[in-house]
């Protein structure tokens, strides 16, 4: 076992895959020679060669779209969007075309792409680089969106996202890229996609999260144990589908909840969960179930992103009002 | 400061081999196909005229779905994909059916994807192509992949994808040239200029004198042809896919085409943006009737051999026809299970609820 960051993580799971399989392809805008601007691909075009790791031309439609084009050749392609705030560019490409293939060609013809991409707040990045837009491509049937929150995750996960013969969105929160380090099989290992993960047990409330809100998740579940209330924190991991399963059996149990996005509140992923569980679960609920989330405005400038961003104190007043009911 | 442009636009001749009396004018560039072969080449025509008409009229009957008439465009369609191997990858806009059927898609499948119903969609095995792109120039970095993914096989294909003249205006013909002259794929971007996106005119589209020479940008081939001329669209075409598989890279050609019918059979008004003096002087060098006197000037087409095509188009048509009527209805089941490879649990709840309303 070795001590890994999510990046290493992830330049792991990349090699590993990249020896497993030669229909692997690795690329995107920078990621050849220069390994990535967060070094997620340090390395690989070196031991792999420039036919299957390369750099491509700057514009993230045609990133798209020759993905497209690479899968209806066999290929298993993994590409990156730089930063996910740039996706728009290519939205007709993911959400219009790829999301769309098996459905149009009757079953018939697959995407097994993996779009892997950084995001997320707190690192006064400049605008469109981490703004949480997973809702974008969760909306769209036909598409997976994968999430993780630590080193051991991402590399299982990426792996099993690659394998995957339908097409995922991969985020990866830049705050946790190298925020810590934990233990981290050498050995290949996947995880299933699609099945969170219950982080921490509790009885009185559950906190659903995902990405860098399960560890501000965490940290309030801690100070909220001081006072005497014990909360649950459940780590989605995959945000598309959703593990509802995981989510009402931990409901039944401790009866109120909190879910938790770093994404603004309109129609986010959070409404979809709550909406699931009241469907589901409303005779189970002593109390509304409530948001955590950032406000609705286009994300903050990073002068104001401390504030903006959703924190365990926001959980805790959150939970407290659940609770206190 | 030197000025490149007047230089580079004078450079983009239209490539003809026939004139409009169906006369060689350019015996150079003139094809090596055998009597059997030109002969081929008109019976495509003919049949795709006949499907055309076919076509409309069971739209106007109500029997067929969205319809985008192709007459006028068959030189356009067939000479391009003509010059294709079984092998080669075709990604068609909404109009470039008849190229699909002809690289192999049953025609009654062909009716399905008119009809909306997926098994239209559903390319036999060994039937290299997409179904027809709706989103305006999605296909161009598409096509790029598919040629890039060939070359990474070592593969000697090509993927061939089209557009129009408006389809020259969006991001992602840019792109997708781009790319695939960066990677010196194997790829063939036709854009069928048949001077109007729906009612737009080209010369509204861009200040380029030419749609050819914005392969210049790329740094790839570019041609623009008579689009009327089955023998040059061919002939062009043909000299591409030979570069593509050499190694050469990527050619944008251009065909100068007309559509003799609206945009689509969905209500759309000619009359409102072209003149009947323009459809007059567009039908004067209609690809048939060129191609037919260069053909019974040689002794190789008469009017006895033209009935026999329409016939057979007409007998195909109706058993086609026939065919798609008799196919199960289509099912939101059905749509549902083509989702995913493994239906995540929210679709197999629904496909439960679908499958009980459609048992009624």
């Amino acid at each position: 076992m070795a001590q890994m960051t999510m990046i290493q993580a992830i330049t792991d799971a990349l090699r590993t895959e990249l020896k497993n399989d030669e229909n692997v392809l690795v690329y995107g805008e920078d990621v050849g020679k220069n390994g990535g601007v967060f070094r997620a691909t340090e390395g690989l075009q070196d031991e792999f060669g420039e036919d299957r790791v390369f750099d491509t031309p700057l514009a993230e439609s045609g990133i798209g779209g020759i993905s497209i084009g690479l899968a209806l050749q066999g290929f298993r392609p993994v590409p990156e969007i730089q930063f996910f705030g740039f996706v728009y560019e290519a939205m007709d490409a993911i959400n219009g075309q790829m999301a769309r293939m098996r459905y149009r060609s009757g079953g018939t013809k697959a995407q097994p792409v993996t779009i892997r991409s950084p995001f997320g707040g707190g690192v006064h990045t400049p605008e469109l680089h981490a703004d949480s837009l997973e809702g974008l491509i969760a909306q769209q049937p036909g598409m997976k969106v994968v999430i993780p929150s630590s080193p051991y995750d991402a590399k299982g996960l990426l792996i099993s996202s690659i394998r995957d013969n339908d097409p995922v969105v991969f985020l990866e929160h830049m705050k946790l890229y190298r925020s810590f380090r934990e233990e981290v099989p050498e050995e290949e290992y996947t995880i299933d996609l699609g099945k969170a993960e219950v982080k921490r047990e509790g009885a009185d409330v559950t906190l659903v999260a995902y990405g860098a809100m399960v560890h501000s998740s965490l940290k309030a579940a801690e100070e909220l144990e001081k006072n005497g209330v014990s909360a649950e924190v459940i780590d989605l991991r995959t945000v598309m589908p959703i593990d509802m399963d995981t989510i009402l059996e931990s409901v039944k149990k401790t009866n109120r909840v909190v879910v938790v996005q770093e994404a603004q509140r309109q129609a986010g992923m959070a409404a979809h969960i709550i909406a699931e569980i009241q469907e589901r679960a409303i005779l189970h609920l002593e109390a509304p179930v409530l948001r955590v989330t950032a406000p609705d405005t286009v994300y903050a400038f990073s002068q104001a992103e401390e504030v903006w961003l959703p924190n365990y104190n926001d959980i805790i007043e959150r939970v407290n009002q659940v609770v206190n009911f | 400061m030197k000025r490149t442009l007047e230089n580079i636009e004078s450079q983009f001749e239209t490539f003809r081999i026939l004139n409009e009396d169906g006369e060689i004018i350019n015996e150079d560039a003139m094809p090596d196909l055998s009597d059997d072969e030109l002969k081929e080449l008109m019976h495509r025509m003919v049949y795709t005229r006949i499907l055309d008409q076919r076509s409309i009229a069971l739209n106007r009957q109500g029997r067929l779905g969205f319809y985008a008439p192709t007459a006028g465009q068959e030189a356009s369609q067939l000479g391009t994909h003509y010059a294709l191997e079984k092998e080669d990858f075709i990604l068609p806009a909404y109009r470039d059916v008849p190229q699909l059927i002809w690289h192999g898609l049953p025609l009654y499948q062909a009716f399905l994807f008119s009809r909306g119903h997926f098994h239209g969609n559903q390319m036999p095995e060994g039937v290299n192509a997409l179904s027809p792109q709706i989103i305006i120039g999605a296909q161009y970095t598409q096509a790029a992949g598919v040629a890039l993914g060939m070359k990474r096989r070592g593969k000697k294909s090509v993927a061939i994808t089209y557009t129009g003249d408006g389809g020259t205006s969006q991001g992602d013909f840019y792109e997708g040239i781009n790319f695939a002259g960066a990677y010196q794929a194997p790829a063939i971007f036709v854009v069928q200029n048949n001077q109007f996106a729906i009612s737009v005119p080209v010369e509204q589209q861009t200040a380029a004198t030419t749609l050819a020479q914005k392969a210049v940008a790329a740094g790839i081939e570019g041609i623009q042809v008579d689009g009327m001329d089955v023998l040059a669209v061919y002939a062009a075409t043909k000299e591409a896919r030979e570069r593509a598989i050499n190694g050469e890279g990527p050619t944008l050609i251009e065909t100068l085409t007309y559509r003799y019918g609206p945009h689509t059979m969905a209500g759309d008004d000619p009359t409102r943006y072209r003149t009947e003096n323009m459809d007059n002087e567009w039908e004067k060098r209609d690809p048939l009737v060129r191609f037919r006197s260069f053909l019974e000037k040689k002794g190789l087409w008469s009017e006895e051999e033209e009935n026999k095509v329409i016939e057979q188009a007409k007998e195909e048509i109706k058993a086609a026809i026939k065919k798609a009527d008799e196919q199960p209805k289509q099912k939101v089941t059905d749509l549902i299970k083509n989702m995913y490879e493994e239906l995540p649990s929210h679709l197999e709840e629904q496909l439960e609820e679908y499958t009980e309303k459609e048992s009624k």
